[in-house]
């Protein structure tokens, strides 16, 4: 009897030591966001504080040798990428989502699925490989003379481009499972008052899905921001406002990725990369917050 | 306590269940017969099955309920936050309205119970093994597959195995909840019958809310309605001669 | 009028397959273009020898040391972060079951952080290293990635996990077993492919990224013998080797995408296989 109760003492004691440990691990874990983003001001402190905000933020000269470190053209030039890879994606992510969920058969969508998982399993690089191989003489040798202009592919469109692809997994994905969340009452209360099918999804899919919908291509988006590599190789990497889909650009993931390797050897250029992974970190998280509280509703309301 | 004939004992003092604004057992008082059948019967949603599983503290702990009075087992309130419940939870055996096999084999399924209280050495495993398989008579049906994975069991296969599992720690309890509800008629019977054997040796409670079921196995029984606890006693006595107008109305099949 | 939308119905359902047609075609082109460069570049001495004469103008050799490199530094950052992530999704499935307010909260938290590049995570990875004196090198190639596919295995598994039956914890519980023999012998079991899907998953994007190892890992010729090395990977073998006029140095480039290709290929049928076949004791 007494051996029996040591022995659960034992048991009961490991029990309780390990659920403080998982816990602090679990909080620590969490933590890992505040984390980043207090090393990432920290080290990015001595430029914040040498230049005014507004300098850093809106001002288009980037001359490290110099000292002077404008921000505009990068951060425009992601969102020129970004919204390029959205306005293409919406459509085509959009068409396909609702052809999986309301209109494909049980053969199509199992037939499909494994391609959109492959296709979110493919590396940045890969895709990057790509985009030079075939996007960028596409573009030079199509595209541009279309339009009257001499480029040598690697602009703002064949960034855009290829991001696209890169986000069409993750955004059909969520779509699904926002489409899931619409009850099928609802679409055959429509149906049965004589609604084509189409309507139907106008009507009722798309009204009642819509925040989904918006959180999904938000996230998409987001998700788009911070791709690094690919964009890296495809967008000619200069620092300059792009004027048009034809120009080349230089985005705030390509430019911490590009001069990583002479940081050091100037003075405030670690700082100035550092402070850009900042900025990038903000406007993701921004948006990222926001698309998840959203789809964090919508599932509850769901269940 | 180290009486021989020593059974651990259920007895529920004022106890009350509030799952948020809702009530769900209200001023419960009973001391639950010692090695004998309790039914618990009433219409559904009138907290019987909060009740069971008050007994060993398997609330649902998703809506947070609120608890207040005593269950005390053993001479202990196993409410009291300092009680620890893994010790009286291995007095007590559980059968779930459908079977939930532990993702395993046969073999390691009744095995998982011994083991974790400190049973070693294959061929007290083994032993084990065999000995409550064939007390849920399920041996015979499974000997040749004792390494496959449990879930390939019938659904009566499964509680029966559950059933095995349950015994093999050793209770001195058989909580049931409504354990036949899933089962076909067949397997049903089985499980009744391993009840009327055990009941000699086991304290069971069950819930139930087949009358016929309840006539066939209890000795006692306890009718609820709305989380009160209106009428308990000897099974003859509350099915054939009930007190309360309530618990007439119930067997009669007026409210139900 | 009346036509006219069952007209719009005939055109949608015309585009909509022709738009999910479009995504296929991308990935169909995409291994298209990778495997036919590949091909013509790969051979056996590129995958069982380091280049001979530096990576960015010897024209011998192969890619075995960012093939090793990338095989070590995402075995490396796995392990450690499915050591650190079992016990924080059994806390969260097992502990904290009941506690659903909070759990949205931590989820919101690893969504959150699955949502930050992996390029930040590079950055971050830096600062650490900056901050311990460390150098470039495998481990902390190692630690940076394992930070960045952390969410991502957590996320994973908890999908499972999540769904382990309340029906079937209660079993275990009153068996007399504690919440922690429970998440160890049962939970884990009903998880347990969850738990490999998720290791794959975080595998294929530890051996695939790039961003996180630029300012961490290094890159080195040779194989590495020790964690203090840097080390080359599979991902910059190929942006550093696609920089190059010369033909040869970009084949080996060309040649390390089909390989990587075929990794994460090879990596999703695993997953996949696992995931039909790996749920027998559900």
């Amino acid at each position: 009897m007494e051996t029996k109760s040591k022995v659960s003492y034992y048991r009961v004691n490991k029990n309780r030591y390990a659920k403080n440990g998982m816990m602090v691990l679990t909080i620590l874990a969490c933590s890992l966001i505040v984390l980043i983003v207090v090393g990432l001001t920290i080290r990015s402190a001595p430029i914040l504080f040498s230049r005014p905000l507004s300098e850093l933020l809106f001002s288009t000269e980037w001359k490290p040798f110099k000292g002077q470190f404008g921000f505009a053209p990068f951060i425009v030039g992601t969102f020129a990428v970004t919204g390029v890879a959205v306005v293409i994606a919406v459509p085509l992510c959009l068409l396909t989502a609702i052809y999986l969920s309301e209109y494909a058969s049980s053969r199509v969508t199992r037939f499909v699925n494994p391609f959109i998982d492959v296709l979110s399993g493919i590396p940045s690089i890969i895709f990057g490989v790509w985009g030079i191989l075939l996007v960028v003489p596409f573009i030079s040798k199509y595209i541009a003379p279309l339009f009257n202009v001499s480029s040598n592919g690697y602009t703002v469109l064949a960034g855009g481009l290829v991001l696209s692809i890169m986000i069409f997994p993750i955004i059909i994905n969520v779509l699904l499972e926002v489409f899931k969340t619409v009850p099928n009452e609802m679409k055959d209360a429509s149906l049965s008052l004589g609604a084509t099918k189409w309507q139907t999804v106008k009507k009722v899919l798309l009204k009642r899905a819509l925040p989904g919908v918006i959180a999904a291509f938000v996230l998409g988006l987001s998700r788009a921001f911070g791709e690094t590599m690919a964009v890296l190789m495809v967008t000619g990497n200069v620092s300059k406002l792009p004027k048009s889909l034809m120009d080349p650009t230089y985005t705030l993931p390509s430019l911490i990725a590009n001069n990583y390797g002479e940081m050091l050897s100037i003075p405030m250029y670690d700082s100035a990369l550092l402070l850009a992974s900042l900025i990038l970190l903000m406007i993701i998280l921004f948006f990222n917050i926001i698309s998840r509280i959203i789809l964090v509703k919508i599932e509850r309301n769901y269940q | 306590m180290s009486d021989n004939n020593f059974k651990t004992h259920i007895s529920v003092q004022n106890l009350n269940v509030h799952y948020g604004k809702n009530h769900i057992l209200k001023n419960i008082n009973i001391d639950i017969p010692d090695k004998k059948l309790t039914a618990i019967i009433g219409p559904s949603g009138c907290g019987k099955t909060t009740l069971l599983k008050s007994f060993n503290r398997l609330l649902d702990t998703s809506q947070s309920p609120m608890v207040t009075g005593k269950v005390v087992v053993n001479g202990e309130n196993i409410f009291d936050p300092k009680v620890e419940i893994t010790h009286l939870r291995k007095k007590m055996g559980l059968l779930s309205q459908r079977p939930y096999p532990l993702p395993m084999s046969i073999y390691d399924n009744v095995a998982y119970g011994p083991k974790i209280h400190g049973l070693r050495g294959k061929k007290n495993i083994d032993e084990i093994v065999e000995h409550y398989l064939r007390k849920a008579s399920l041996w015979e049906e499974v000997k040749d597959r004792l390494h496959t994975p449990a879930v390939r069991l019938s659904i009566g296969q499964q509680q029966r195995l559950c059933m095995a599992r349950g015994l093999a720690v050793e209770p001195d309890i058989i909580l049931g909840d409504e354990p036949t509800s899933a089962l076909d008629p067949h397997s049903t019977q089985s499980i009744e019958a391993m009840f009327n054997s055990l009941k000699e040796n086991y304290t069971i409670i069950v819930v139930t809310h087949i009358l016929r079921q309840a006539r066939r196995i209890a000795d006692y029984i306890m009718f609820m309605y709305m989380g009160e606890l209106i009428e308990h006693g000897p099974a003859e006595q509350i099915l054939d001669d009930p007190k309360e107008k309530m618990t007439k109305e119930y067997i009669q099949g007026i409210i139900s | 009028m009346k036509k006219l939308r069952f007209i719009e119905e005939k055109i949608f359902r015309i585009i909509m397959p022709l738009a999910t047609s479009l995504i296929l075609l991308s990935l169909v082109l995409i291994i298209y273009t990778i495997v036919t460069k590949g091909m013509a570049s790969l051979s056996w001495s590129m995958i069982t020898e380091t280049p001979k004469g530096g990576f960015y103008m010897g024209k011998e050799g192969g890619v075995l040391n960012a093939i090793i490199g990338s095989i070590l530094l995402a075995c490396g950052a796995v392990l450690i972060a499915v050591i650190i992530s079992i016990p924080i999704v059994l806390y969260m499935n097992v502990y904290q079951r009941g506690n659903t307010k909070m759990m949205n909260l931590v989820r919101l938290c690893f969504d959150v952080l699955w949502g930050i590049p992996s390029i930040v995570y590079g950055a971050f990875g830096f600062t650490i290293m900056l901050y311990f004196g460390m150098k470039t090198s495998l481990l902390a190639g190692i630690i940076t990635v394992s930070l960045f596919i952390l969410p991502v295995i957590i996320r994973t598994m908890d999908e499972v996990f999540k769904t382990v039956p309340k029906e079937l914890l209660d079993a275990s519980y009153s068996l007399g077993a504690t919440k922690f023999e429970t998440a160890f012998k049962v939970v884990i079991r009903y998880g347990f492919s969850g738990l490999m899907t998720a290791i794959l998953i975080a595998f294929g994007r530890g051996i695939g990224d790039a961003a996180s190892v630029l300012f961490t890992a290094g890159y080195s010729d040779s194989i590495p013998t020790s964690l203090n090395e840097p080390v080359a990977t599979l991902p910059l073998a190929i942006f550093f080797q696609l920089g190059t006029p010369i033909p040869e140095v970009k084949g080996r480039a060309y040649a390390s995408a089909l390989i990587l290709t075929i990794f994460i290929m090879v990596i999703s049928i695993i997953s996949r296989y696992i995931t039909k076949r790996f749920n027998r004791y559900k």
